[in-house]
């Protein structure tokens, strides 16, 4: 069951959007959000809906999968949406009692609100699905190189996020041995309220704890066996290289954000009444 | 005789010096490995035999005496480095030693640790894997992977150091039968190939018995040491210290006992199965 937990999940292809330079893709992902808070108008937001249906559709993932990677935020969704209905102050309201007021701007607002969180998790999400974990660190530590001049550890970050995701799948595998083992022995995962199913975690988390360490320990000793001293004097076996498609899909972003922004400066395609 | 790594009254213990009684985890080991060579360190649990293998790489450093690699201390905290790419590590838990999440990138790490040129980089990524024999395996990820094809791995990982001489540590323990002999017949290419100075510390009498030679290690000394015929048909040295000589020599022991007239005694299951039959094919010559 706990099989089923894929963290920043990834599926592997061999589509353009999963070929685009991770590091790139990271700063895409950047001017995507900009571009997602930037658009103001209905035309602004139909230009941010294109460019994700253009997104999706190049990166050959299947619609279901994104669907479904919307289902687990539903609640946030709909929480969001009854908040800004009821909320947002308005001058010509439909429904008034208290401090509860229904009226088009609420409605407009929820609607832009929805809008704005589903862009922004289906387009980060998908840095995510079309990226190797490892591509991702390794992007990140290349991005933020320049800060290891102000002192900041930036290699040992890197380091240890690819440590922590390399070893996501085998601590899966020692819960999954653990709660055996403890199931085995009468231990209830499953009942009880909430109080008693936390309370019945900690003779899984204990063990868990305990072999986490040792695991690390012996992994520190493994690596220094191996040469390890930091980042200082290291050379690189996988080299990144940036192929011109990557500036193409640069320009792209670009010039969607520079329309975003004037389309609201103009405020063409006004959210209307 | 020339010596790659050398212990001279090395003495180790875990306790700290200011808890009063010291209980040694090792105590006065002299030992020499010779270059090119094949040796097992056989020993009980606590019997100080990992201990003891942890320092041939500077991870422990003696409490008392020395610890030389080619001559250069292991104390000697600039040498450290150039120490550890002469001595390559492997270690028990395949799990706890592979660093990436790809196998190929796991073999770069420790040629990325020492700098080299992208280049030789992957020339080395190569050969290792090749010569474990898990080139097909390149772009998996390790914990899809068996135990034995993990440790395969995990060595192919220290063979990218280029190493004068691999150590490993119970590379098997955690292995099951058919990943402790990819493991060995791994080991046994390794030194017809290059023909590597190899150290395997084991509790197992098999493995020890493929080794040139046999260092028995009890209560941090040096219990006997020789080749695996003198050492593992010893018997009563070996049960001293709570080791079972191989079941081959037991048998062909207590066959004798009985007065059967078998010459040679046989260190693994093939060689013992050989010796029988000479033996039976006699007998009935006999009759």
């Amino acid at each position: 069951m706990l099989k089923d937990i894929t963290l920043g999940q990834f599926f592997p292809g061999n589509s353009i959007v999963h070929r685009i330079d991770p590091r790139f893709k990271l700063i895409l992902t950047g001017l995507f959000i900009a571009i997602v808070f930037c658009a103001k108008t209905v035309a602004g937001y139909a230009l941010v809906l294109g460019l994700l249906l253009f997104i999706v559709l190049n990166s050959r993932i299947s619609p279901r999968l994104i669907f479904k990677s919307l289902k687990a935020i539903v609640v946030f969704v709909v929480f969001t949406a009854v908040l800004n209905l009821f909320f947002t102050s308005s001058e010509t309201p439909w429904f008034q009692w208290r401090f509860i007021t229904i009226g088009p701007e609420g409605v407009i607002f929820a609607v832009k609100m929805v809008l704005r969180i589903v862009f922004l998790i289906t387009g980060t999400s998908m840095l995510t699905y079309t990226t190797s974990p490892i591509m991702l660190t390794d992007a990140i530590e290349q991005l933020f190189s320049p800060l290891k001049k102000l002192k900041l550890p930036i290699h040992e970050l890197a380091m240890m996020m690819s440590i922590a995701l390399r070893f996501i799948p085998t601590l899966i595998e020692e819960t999954d041995k653990i709660m055996s083992a403890q199931r085995s022995r009468g231990a209830d995962f499953d009942s009880g309220n909430l109080i008693r199913r936390a309370r019945s975690l900690i003779p899984l988390l204990i063990p868990l704890f305990v072999s986490a360490f040792r695991r690390a320990d012996e992994l520190a000793t493994a690596m220094e066996s191996r040469c390890y001293r930091g980042g200082e004097g290291r050379s690189k076996y996988k080299v990144m290289k940036s192929a011109p498609r990557d500036y193409i899909a640069l320009g792209l972003f670009v010039l969607v954000l520079a329309a975003v922004i004037v389309l609201g400066y103009f405020g063409i395609g006004r959210f209307g009444i | 005789m020339d010596a790659i790594i050398r212990t001279e009254k090395l003495k180790y213990s875990y306790d700290s010096e200011d808890a009063g009684v010291l209980r040694l985890a090792l105590d006065g080991v002299d030992l020499e490995i010779e270059r090119g060579s094949f040796t097992a360190i056989l020993g009980h649990n606590g019997s100080g035999k990992s201990t003891l293998a942890r320092h041939f790489n500077g991870i422990f450093l003696p409490l008392e005496g020395a610890v030389l690699v080619d001559g250069m201390n292991t104390a000697d905290e600039e040498k450290l480095y150039e120490i550890r790419r002469k001595i390559g590590m492997v270690f028990q838990n395949p799990d706890n030693q592979i660093v990436a999440s790809v196998v190929d990138e796991d073999v770069a790490f420790a040629p990325e640790n020492l700098g080299l040129p992208r280049e030789e980089i992957i020339r080395r990524v190569d050969s290792s894997l090749a010569s474990v024999g898990m080139e097909e395996f390149r772009g998996h990820a390790p914990h899809l992977l068996s135990g034995g094809q993990k440790q395969r791995v995990a060595i192919a990982g220290v063979l990218a150091m280029r190493p004068e001489c691999i150590v490993l540590d119970e590379p098997t323990a955690m292995l099951d039968p058919k990943g402790r002999e990819e493991v060995l017949s791994t080991v046994t290419q390794l030194r017809k190939e290059y023909g590597m100075t190899v150290v395997i510390i084991t509790h197992h009498m098999s493995e020890a018995a493929r080794a040139d030679r046999v260092v028995v290690l009890a209560k941090g000394k040096i219990h006997l040491d020789g080749t695996p015929r003198e050492v593992l048909t010893n018997v009563e040295g070996l049960s001293e210290v709570g080791l079972e000589a191989p079941p081959s020599v037991r048998l062909i022991l207590a066959l004798r006992e009985r007065g059967a007239h078998i010459p040679e005694i046989p260190l693994n299951d093939e060689e013992c199965a050989a010796a029988l039959c000479r033996w039976l094919a006699s007998g009935k010559e006999g009759e």
